[in-house]
């Protein structure tokens, strides 16, 4: 999604958001993220004014202080930014992939089921899985922090069975460039 | 994840402390990943050996193996250090191509009084055209632009002959319009054909 994302070009223009608006946006992360609404007013305060970034093919960022705290394409699940999720790692489900499959990550690759069923590889157990659709953070093997973001293609059970193609479609990653900006 | 879930209690959890690395904007852990693994390990070493050793001591390289055989980590070594290459290569015709490039300044004669300067290639040494528009703009209260030229190209055209002290505030480096070799600048004129020609 940010491949190829230019500020100076995709950026539509920015605008403040009604308090009303704000207030559902609040109660949307509550309900999608697993955070508790403590941790998230430490991250957004309640009384802070929060700015929509309008972006190119209905990408809308939302940032604080100018500092992106998370984003949402058409009306799709609201994603923290990588940054976000490395200070809350716990915000959204986990996957994990194999080291082998870092560096096509990084490159912007969206992620085979291979890489998550093999042993370097993570996914949920079946009493806890995650249906197609979901907003999950990308870790890898041997590391400590996420390296992107995605949404599952396949239901977790459905990856573990099918094991080919596409199991996770990439959204964010580190160096992308949402990552490059830090400010806006 | 049990701990959070069960303590879920009026305190919030405080933040996770990230080092990310200087060079490459990456956490620590992935700077291998990036492609300019080997400054970041030197800026690192002498930033903070501590770290330094949590990341790249033989026990630390021994262990984020993990379940890659030796064989593939020694291709992906060898293709990091292909990539790092190739970043390097990637910067340099980039400088050169940036030294060779040119900022041409040019007086445009619209009729017999009235002249607008074009200041093109600006880009090229990283200055944003907009805001160099707003400068000349504000520097000699006249209208400045930025407007695509008949090549498609942006340039900036501003209102009046101010050719010469834009090549001034060049060479002086004002504002926005730091970093430029004044010898990268050209100054031209063009006028219009006169019936019969010259
Ligand atoms: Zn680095």
């Amino acid at each position: 999604m940010f491949k190829k994302f230019s500020p100076s070009t995709d950026i539509s223009g920015q605008t403040s958001v009604k308090s009303s608006v704000q207030r559902s946006l609040r109660t949307n992360i509550l309900s999608q993220w697993k955070v508790d609404p403590e941790t998230f007013d430490q991250i957004w305060p309640k009384k802070e004014p929060i700015t929509l970034v309008k972006c190119r093919e209905h990408i809308s960022i939302y940032q604080l202080h100018g500092e992106p705290l998370f984003f949402q394409h058409y009306d799709g699940p609201l994603f923290p930014t990588l940054r976000l999720v490395h200070k809350y790692p716990f915000i959204l489900p986990k996957v994990g992939v194999d080291r082998g499959a870092i560096r096509f990550l990084l490159a912007g690759a969206h992620m085979m089921c291979p890489g998550l069923t093999s042993k370097g590889g993570y996914l949920p157990p079946a009493d806890s899985g995650l249906p197609a659709g979901a907003a999950v953070a990308i870790f890898a093997e041997g590391k400590e922090h996420a390296v992107g973001l995605g949404v599952l293609k396949l239901s977790t059970e459905d990856i573990k069975k099918v094991n080919k193609d596409i199991g996770v479609e990439t959204v964010h990653y580190l160096g992308d460039d949402l990552w490059a900006i830090q400010k806006l | 994840m049990s701990e959070a879930e069960s303590s879920t209690a009026a305190q919030a959890v405080a933040p996770v402390q990230v080092h990310y690395c200087e060079v490459c904007t990456f956490p620590l852990e992935y700077c291998e990943f990036g492609s300019s693994f080997k400054k970041c390990k030197e800026s690192l070493q002498k930033e903070d050996p501590e770290l330094y050793d949590k990341y790249y001591s033989d026990e630390a390289l021994q262990a984020k193996l993990g379940t890659l055989s030796l064989e593939a980590q020694a291709k992906l070594e060898k293709e990091a250090a292909k990539k790092e290459a190739k970043a390097e290569a990637k910067a340099d015709a980039a400088l050169k191509k940036k030294l060779a490039s040119q900022v041409t300044i040019k007086r445009i004669e619209r009729n017999k009084r009235k002249h607008v300067t074009s200041v093109h290639g600006l880009e090229a040494f990283g200055v944003d055209l907009k805001k160099a528009a707003k400068q000349f703009a504000q520097k000699f209260a006249t209208g400045a632009s930025v407007t695509k030229n008949l090549q498609g190209q942006e340039e900036i055209i501003v209102q009046g002959d101010v050719s010469g002290e834009i090549v001034e505030l060049i060479e002086e480096g004002v504002g926005v319009l730091k970093g430029i070799p004044i010898d990268n600048v050209v100054e031209v004129e063009d006028k219009p054909k006169k019936k019969g020609g010259d």
